[in-house]
């Protein structure tokens, strides 16, 4: 199966990533490949058998709603990029 | 028989040695710094080597040891993968995205290790983000096997399975999600267990793909393995798929034999396409050793193993692009901010400058099977695939209690051999990755070394929760094959 330079742009926007001319062609070749290889799986007759999400889980993990402690915001800031009176600060979003 | 150095010991050797009081534990990490000092820069194993607080660990040790407050892991050196997250220590999953992320808490496995008293000497390489079979993907360096040191040390744990084989330490943690654990001790010629999903606590440990993720240990020898899971495993409360069950002393009764075990070779694995000969009479010979050992051996069938690679490679990259959207710039790691004009710009400068070729193409990967118009196709496809593999390993231990193959169709290749070509390195981990697909525990053991002097492990696979077992299996055959005993001779010179 081919995947089109235009397919894995839209891809990237997609996954917020900015793929370059020069890695553009070698990505649409490289992802082509494997999906033509992964594409042998419509063949497997798969009708009626339920997704496996988790191998071992059956159940949901359920656990007593009580507060536990956790990390305190000057530790949570520690490794922020940018930070100021204890907030995270990021590029203007509003016009 | 020639004294041994330290740095040289297993880890019950070296518990032994530390009980008795014919070495400190300060002693003994000394003895591994020094070792790390003459050969790391030929095998480059490491990204951060944490010197001083080794050093402190140990003299902690030492101090438990006077006390009579030792446990089996009491002062003994180990690597630690760098995508487990070590309070102080940078933990950079080997990607420019977290080069510089000291996280604020330990990990699960950390807090154990601790606990114990063992020694953190460093962290060690891998592939980004755990994406690789070769750690040849690291943002920082290309380990090298120090059987041979223009081959890859196999990966994604090359840095962790490198650092055993060339006694940089006792023993080590790696991560697992298709194989990542057992390939590159097979590469490296030690041992490398992947546990049951849910055994060890995944708090901590930078995901990749959540559901197929777990910790285990790299060691010189079977017995070190036993040691190194047992004190890592049981229940987290922090992590939802760690399951509750007793953890029982793994070390014990290692020698109980297999003669009521009956091991399944299957077919598919035994007749697939691009074996290596020699590897391939490698594992025969290991059938050989097991059947004079007792057990009894048949011939099993695995029908969906064709499929295994590409349902794989649907799934995990798709957990992955999932996983990896929190690197946004934001709250850690790195941020490339300079000519965002916006939020969005900023994330995408960020993602595309932080992360590199290989996790790039995998996000790229997992995003396209989980869009719009493509999901039940590939996700969804992939995995009900999922579903056939892990009931085709049920039907087989119906009939069987280990399942004995391949871990790799080859010895460790050159550097740069497959760095082209992400298929070819993706369909070298066929034997490994439907282990983590049905969630069941998985062990790497030296079974030979090639004419090229390039060693090969056997894999065993056992059923859920079945360690106990699947190490008494692994124990038998490495003392009657001894092939554990062979090392690389690796000297400060170079020379091999």
């Amino acid at each position: 199966m081919k995947i089109t330079a235009d397919e894995v742009l839209h891809v990237a926007e997609l996954a917020r990533l900015k793929i370059d001319e020069t890695d553009l062609e070698r990505f649409a070749v490289q992802l082509g490949s494997i999906l033509e290889y992964v594409a042998s799986l419509e063949r497997v007759d798969t009708s009626g058998v339920a997704p496996t999400a988790h191998a071992v889980l059956t159940r949901n993990a359920f656990r007593p709603d009580e507060e536990h402690r956790s990390i305190d915001r000057d530790r949570a800031l520690e490794n922020a990029p940018d930070s100021e009176n204890g907030f995270f600060v990021v590029p203007k979003i509003i016009e | 028989m020639s004294e041994k150095a330290p740095y040289e010991l297993t880890i019950h050797e070296a518990q032994a040695l530390l009980a008795a009081k014919e070495i400190s534990a300060a002693e003994l990490t000394e003895s591994v710094l020094c070792r790390i000092e003459n050969i790391e820069p030929m095998v480059d194993a490491y990204i951060t080597i944490c010197r001083e607080t080794a050093r402190k660990e140990a003299a902690a040790a030492d101090k438990a040891i006077a006390e009579g407050k030792a446990g089996p892991l009491t002062g003994i050196p180990l690597a630690i993968k760098d995508l487990i997250c070590t309070k102080g220590h940078r933990t950079t999953c080997a990607s420019k995205m977290l080069a510089d992320f000291t996280p604020p808490y330990d990990a699960m496995v950390m807090e154990k290790l601790h606990s114990h008293g063992a020694v953190m000497v460093g962290k060690a390489n891998m592939d980004e983000f755990a994406m690789g079979s070769s750690t040849e993907n690291s943002a920082f360096k290309t380990t090298r096997n120090p059987w041979a040191l223009e081959r890859i040390p196999g990966g994604s744990s090359g840095g962790s399975a490198a650092a055993v084989a060339a006694d940089m330490c006792l023993g080590s943690l790696g991560s697992d999600t298709g194989g990542s654990i057992r390939q590159p001790a097979s590469h490296c010629g030690v041992v490398g267990l992947k546990p049951t999903y849910g055994r060890v606590s995944r708090y901590g440990l930078v995901a990749f793909a959540s559901s197929l993720d777990q910790i285990g240990p790299i060691t010189k020898d079977v017995t070190d393995a036993a040691i190194l899971l047992t004190a890592i495993s049981g229940y987290d409360r922090r992590d939802s798929t760690s399951i509750d069950k007793p953890v029982a002393d793994l070390s014990r009764d290692l020698d109980a034999g297999v003669k009521n075990m009956t091991i399944g070779i299957p077919r598919e694995y035994m007749e697939q396409d691009g074996v290596d000969p020699e590897v391939q009479q490698a594992v025969v010979n290991a059938v050989e050793v097991m059947k004079e050992a007792g057990a009894t051996c048949v011939d099993i069938s695995l029908p969906h193993t064709d499929h295994a690679v590409a349902a794989y490679y649907l799934v995990a990259p798709a957990e992955a692009s999932s996983n990896l959207a929190r690197y946004d710039g934001v709250k850690y790691g790195f941020r490339d901010g300079s000519a965002a004009g916006n939020l969005k710009e900023m994330y995408i400068n960020t993602r595309s400058a932080g992360f590199g070729a290989e996790v790039r193409r995998r996000i790229l990967l997992g995003t396209y099977a989980l869009s719009s118009g493509y999901y039940d196709a590939y996700y969804k496809k992939a995995s009900q695939i999922r579903t056939l593999i892990r009931q085709d390993f049920e039907a087989a231990f119906t009939t069987c209690d280990i399942i004995l193959s391949p871990v790799a169709p080859t010895a460790a290749f050159a550097i740069g051999e497959k760095a082209d070509d992400p298929l070819q390195m993706y369909l070298s981990d066929i034997f490994t990755l439907s282990a983590n697909m049905a969630g069941i525990p998985g062990i790497s053991v030296p079974c030979g070394v090639t004419t090229g002097g390039l060693p090969v492990g056997l894999q065993l696979m056992g059923n859920y929760f079945e360690e106990a077992q699947l190490l008494k299996a692994a124990y038998t055959y490495e003392q009657a094959s001894g092939m554990h005993l062979k090392k690389p001779s690796i000297h400060r010179n170079g020379s091999l």
